[in-house]
């Protein structure tokens, strides 16, 4: 049984995971329950299964990352980190910028580091930013090889309208299970990241089986998302499918695979120590915004369609949201890490 | 294996109820031919009686079709992005059955009185229409299966139209510069009017039909 204190300490991971199912299941299964092409119900069964199969089975990388980017050693301290990247969130959302959990992350990190006295790690926080900006590029390039693609055999195929259309049914499935499935290995260091160094669980044992605090962080998080998944997301989905939702079905079903790679990409242990058995480049493992994904891959499928007017308001929203997220979020964890200390006399170091 | 699941079972129901539906305006479209060849040989006989009521009966199933086909789509939600254009494309074909049974019919009624002058006209305008009726099946087909050849399709539509607009005026022509009643000449003028209105109606179609396939393609 977990200690009620320890799970109030995580109540702000766990609400941050509950907001990040809420919102970022739409950028997996939004077209499809949007266009009534996959119902909600099985979308959110398929996308809760997978998204804690994620963060179970691959979560660990983009974890490590954070934490070689701040240490947090003391359960107060990553509550409060947590608790004010859910903030910047909710206030970023509410000002209507295009906002990210991952910044938001990075941004208290930072100011828990600040306030800790802790030297940011430089090398991690120039890897995590420049993710920033390539992942929606990344997912803009991709996006233009699999549209091409798809065409270049739709045309080959010669598939039936209707055939073609229970095809899209079976492939937004997969990718919708491919993309909650990254999601959760991407994004769940963004949920309980902050708490790993900590360690707050004792280990479970189960018979022969043993659970570390590690997989049980996991878990809770993943539980946490699917919760968000299974609660909020059908209207996230029917209402905010909005940028995905004027695409046509082939495109963005192209978005939703291309989202679900580039995501797959920032966390896949398996393909960096592959790439690095091969003395290739490897990708770092950071987690980036799923939602920043989607429209790289919307951006890329208007380049290759020949839309050139480039909504540079949308652009220039998420490049603020780069640079205002991670100091909101920054600034608010310092402020709320020096009352916990001084008011309510807590550590937080 | 697939054709196991449901979803690949309401598939190939679809697609064959659509097959069905084009297969519908083809079979109509020959035995209106036939019927109005008859009719200029031997007038309103029992055969073309025979005619009329299978070009009925063949409007009836489509109709049926159609209705099972709009049900399908919308209630199994089955192609959302082309389910619109889809039923239009439908309905629209829909009524140039209906326009071949009203044209039969009007020749069972009306009983028009063709002379020997004008039965090759009569014969070239029909042969005409068919083959527009016909060109714009196969590009409906075409828009299903294979949408890059549905423009094809479409300019031979456009060009048997504009040839039976071609033939229709030169009918008119030589019927009113013939020596029969006027009376007469106004009921051939209507009745060709009926015919080449069949050949526009098929172009407004594959018209339709070409924004809809330019819509898939892009």
């Amino acid at each position: 049984m977990i200690d009620p204190v320890i799970l109030l300490f995580l109540s702000s991971g766990l609400f941050l995971g509950w907001a990040l199912g809420a919102n970022d299941a739409a950028n997996v299964f939004g077209t499809a329950v949007g266009t009534r092409m996959v119902s909600w119900r099985n979308a959110a069964i398929i996308c809760s299964i997978f998204v804690i199969l994620g963060a179970v089975i691959s979560g660990a990388g983009t974890s490590q990352t954070l934490g070689k980017l701040g240490a947090i050693t003391a359960l107060p301290g990553a509550f409060m980190t947590a608790l004010s990247a859910g903030f910047s969130v909710f206030v970023m959302t509410k000002s209507g910028l295009p906002v990210s959990t991952s910044q938001a992350i990075v941004g208290a990190i930072i100011g828990w580091n600040f306030f800790s006295n802790q030297a940011t790690d430089t090398s991690t926080l120039a890897k995590i930013l420049s993710t920033w900006i390539i992942c929606p590029l990344l997912a803009a390039v991709i996006a233009i090889v699999i549209l091409k693609i798809s065409k270049y055999f739709g045309r080959k195929m010669n598939l039936s309208l209707i055939r073609l259309d229970a095809y899209k049914r079976i492939a937004l499935i997969f990718a919708g299970a491919l993309g909650a499935y990254s999601l959760g290995a991407n994004n769940i260091a963004n949920v309980i990241g902050v708490f790993i160094p900590v360690q707050p669980l004792a280990e479970l044992k189960l018979g022969s089986f043993s659970f570390s605090s590690t997989q049980q962080l996991f878990l809770l998080g993943g539980l946490a998302i699917a919760l968000g998944v299974c609660t909020y997301s059908k209207k996230v989905m029917l209402t905010v499918g909005s940028d995905l939702g004027q695409l046509s079905s082939t495109s963005a079903l192209v978005a939703v695979i291309s989202h679900s790679i580039v995501l797959f990409l920032f966390a896949s242990q398996g393909l960096e120590a592959l790439l690095s058995r091969y003395g290739l480049p490897t990708i770092p493992l950071v987690p980036v915004s799923s939602s920043q994904a989607v429209v790289g891959a919307i951006v890329g499928i208007s380049i290759l369609q020949g839309i050139t007017a480039v909504k540079w308001n949308v652009l220039g929203k998420i490049i603020v949201g780069w640079i205002v997220t991670p100091i909101f979020a920054g600034i608010v964890c310092f402020i709320g890490l020096f009352f916990l200390q001084n008011v309510f006399s807590l550590s937080v170091i | 294996m697939f054709e196991n699941f449901s979803l690949f079972k309401r598939t190939s129901e679809l697609e064959s109820k659509i097959d069905q539906f084009f297969e519908k305006l083809a079979e109509a479209s020959v035995i209106y031919r036939l019927a109005v060849r008859g009719y200029l040989r031997e007038g309103a006989s029992e055969e073309f009686k025979e005619r009329l009521d299978t070009v009925g009966e063949l409007e009836t199933q489509a109709d049926s079709l159609r209705r099972d086909i709009e049900q399908k789509l919308y209630k199994n939600i089955l192609i959302p992005d082309s389910r619109g254009d889809v039923l239009g494309l439908i309905e629209t074909a829909d009524d140039v059955l209906t326009l071949f049974q009203s044209s039969l019919w009007a020749f069972y009624i009306e009983k028009p009185l063709i002379h020997d002058q004008f039965a090759n006209g009569f014969k070239r305008l029909t042969n005409m229409v068919i083959k527009a009726v016909d060109e714009l099946a196969l590009s409906c087909h075409a828009f299903f299966r294979n949408p890059h050849a549905v423009p094809a399709h479409n300019s031979k539509v456009t060009l048997y139209e504009k040839e039976a607009d071609k033939i229709s005026s030169e009918l008119k022509v030589k019927i009113f510069e013939s020596k029969i009643k006027l009376v007469e000449k106004l009921h051939l003028r209507d009745f060709v009017n009926g015919i080449d209105g069949i050949a526009d109606h098929a172009e407004d179609v594959a018209d339709r039909l070409s924004i809809y396939a330019i819509k898939r393609l892009t």
